[in-house]
């Protein structure tokens, strides 16, 4: 044994050391690479599309037309506008009818599976909603089509059921699930010192949940509702579908709209490459880009602040 | 002896209070959708046979079965996976076994969750304007498959990160101790432990990446074929964007037509999300650390 260790290392030794460093500098440049690439490919989403939609920005476009008119004729004979106003209006009736149903809900589901639901029930819930949250927006899109417009049609005698309301509701059945998700890891990333010190001191469930876990989960939860918003906001097949898409400034829940997404969606197949209209889509999606991306990046600051504290 | 006082009943009481509207709000938000899918399977069920699976559309798509669309689906579920698992997969592992806590770090987080927030039409647009128009794809298999392919990019990363970092450090230790690189320890020790944690994000992916319309709609996607696809220069139909189709595009359409695809895509949908969850809990039942 001891002579072993004694005899100096061959040449051989030091060509294997040498080609495992080597390898290593090599696969430790690939993954930087597959680090980096997401960084790349965000920069080159907005690149690409900001690259399709220039010209229609820097050519005789108008700030205020494009924002506040709400005249869409993009294949108007005699003068087309492209005015976005109906279609944010669209989207933001559509996607706050949304919250205001998913919201109350997705939390007070989170609520219940994270701080009330034990064992087996909790398991099962929590594998429920991580389906739900699976089920393709064209599906939603469908369901609002078929199931969901003569529901309405029957239940509120109204001549059409594709409208706000109908969107609205898929949206919100959509959006939910995934913020009940986010919400539940924010009230679970509540140490459970704290239900125990609280506990301790005589406070009963609810008291807990009120006074000790929501204040501390405040964060999470805001960040959950942040980035169901953002989903509701971008959705674009369930959105096409569900609301009747037509042109229109709500007046009131039973008002068929269309959304941003849905016209880049409905519309983009018909323009020629490099036309004006489709330049004005690009537009669109520009928009929809640095929306989507300050939404986010809100929500991930939220978020990440609270798992800091 | 504890004597109950009239807080006490009211607290109990209020606490019994809460607890039933939580429980009925969750009721409430998974009930419709158990009815609407149970719809779906009684009004879907009857139509699906091996003809419907298997054999081309007839009759202007009224008619006959969806293969096209399946196949389509399939091809451009694998070339995503093709594309996305091995970058994803080195993503995670820098951002698990490299990456040092800075700046530069948060900056491919912060792409990372965008990546996965960015609307899908968004991504469409990409696809169009880098891969169909600049990179010269045209609309085909390829630039469908990439653009969904980044688009779910995120999914695998996170996946895999979470299931890197669930090996123990210790483990790493032991092995750098032993004198091995970080490759060998990455390549001997991480990835084996993690590999049933990956294969959940991949099943996931595939499952998202099935369900997916707006990105293929015009980046390779088409409403109708009359031939299979013989190259990934081609275009082909695809499930998803056939369910939009045969529910809103084609008038006299068999109102079972419709239901069917829709019950076939969520099928395929769930089950694969169904695989993925038990393999995590297999998972999670064999860890002995």
């Amino acid at each position: 044994m001891n002579e072993k260790h004694s005899q100096p290392r061959r040449a051989v030794d030091f060509d294997r050391l040498n080609r495992a460093w080597y390898i290593d500098k090599a696969v430790q440049l690939l993954v930087f690479i597959g680090g980096i690439s997401a960084v790349i490919f965000i920069i080159g989403i907005f690149v690409f599309i900001t690259k399709e939609g220039l010209g229609f920005v820097i050519g005789d476009f108008s700030f205020s037309e494009f924002f506040f008119s709400q005249n869409w004729r993009p294949t108007s004979e005699k003068q087309t506008t492209y005015g976005i106003l109906a279609l944010i209006a669209g989207t933001a009736s559509v996607t706050g009818l949304a919250m205001l149903i998913a919201i109350p809900f997705s939390l007070g589901t989170a609520i219940y599976i994270a701080e009330f639901a034990t064992g087996k029930t909790r398991e099962y819930l929590k594998i429920t909603v991580e389906l739900l949250a699976a089920i393709p927006s064209v599906v939603w899109g469908f369901i609002g089509l078929t199931m969901m417009n003569p529901l309405i049609i029957d239940l509120f005698d109204v001549p059409v059921g594709l409208s706000v309301l109908n969107a609205g509701i898929i949206l919100g059945l959509m959006a939910a699930p995934i913020m009940t998700s986010i919400a539940e890891d924010a009230l679970k990333a509540v140490p459970d010192r704290y239900r125990e010190a609280a506990e301790a001191l005589g406070a009963t469930r609810w008291q807990v949940i009120f006074k000790v876990v929501l204040p501390a989960a405040k964060n999470g939860l805001l960040g959950a509702v942040l980035l169901g918003v953002g989903r509701g906001f971008g959705e674009t097949m369930a959105v096409l579908m569900a609301t009747g898409h037509s042109i229109n400034i709500p007046g009131s829940i039973f008002d068929s709209v269309r959304a941003l997404t849905a016209t880049i969606a409905a519309e983009l197949g018909e323009t020629a490459v490099g036309s004006q209209h489709y330049q004005a889509l690009f537009t669109i999606g520009i928009s929809l880009f640095v929306i989507t991306f300050i939404i986010n990046l809100i929500a991930d600051l939220i978020i990440r602040d609270v798992s800091k504290g | 002896m504890f004597q109950a006082t009239p807080v006490n009943h009211r607290n109990l009481s209020r606490q019994k209070l809460f607890r039933f509207l939580f429980g009925s709000m969750t009721a409430l938000l998974i009930l419709p959708v158990i009815i609407v899918l149970s719809t779906l399977i009684y009004k879907g069920a009857p139509v699906i046979s091996f003809e419907f699976l298997f054999a081309n559309p007839t009759n202007g798509m009224t008619a006959g079965g969806i293969f096209p669309a399946l196949l389509g689906t399939i091809l451009l579920v694998l070339g995503a996976l093709i594309a996305s698992v091995p970058l994803g997969v080195a993503a995670a592992i820098y951002l698990s076994e490299y990456a040092p806590n800075n700046w530069f770090t948060r900056a491919i987080n912060i792409a990372i969750i965008n990546l996965a927030g960015v609307p899908s039409i968004v991504h469409a647009l990409f696809g169009l304007g880098a891969f169909v128009i600049f990179f010269r794809f045209g609309t085909s298999i390829l630039a469908a498959s990439l653009t969904l392919a980044i688009m779910t990019l995120p999914i695998v990363i996170v996946a895999t990160r979470e299931s890197l970092q669930a090996v123990p450090m210790a483990f790493r230790e032991a092995c750098w101790n032993m004198g091995a690189t970080r490759w060998q320890t990455i390549r001997r020790i991480v990835l084996p432990n993690a590999v049933t944690g990956i294969l959940t994000g991949v099943i996931l992916e595939v499952s998202r990446t099935a369900g997916e319309t707006a990105p293929i709609m015009f980046t390779g996607a088409v409403f109708f074929l009359p031939f299979l696809p013989q190259g990934v220069f081609d275009q082909t139909m695809a499930l998803s964007l056939h369910l939009y189709v045969v529910s809103t595009q084609v008038p006299e359409m068999p109102e079972a037509v419709p239901y069917g695809v829709a019950l076939v895509l969520i099928g395929l949908v769930l089950i694969m999300n169904s695989v993925s969850i038990a393999l995590r809990m297999y998972l999670r039942g064999k860890k002995k650390w």
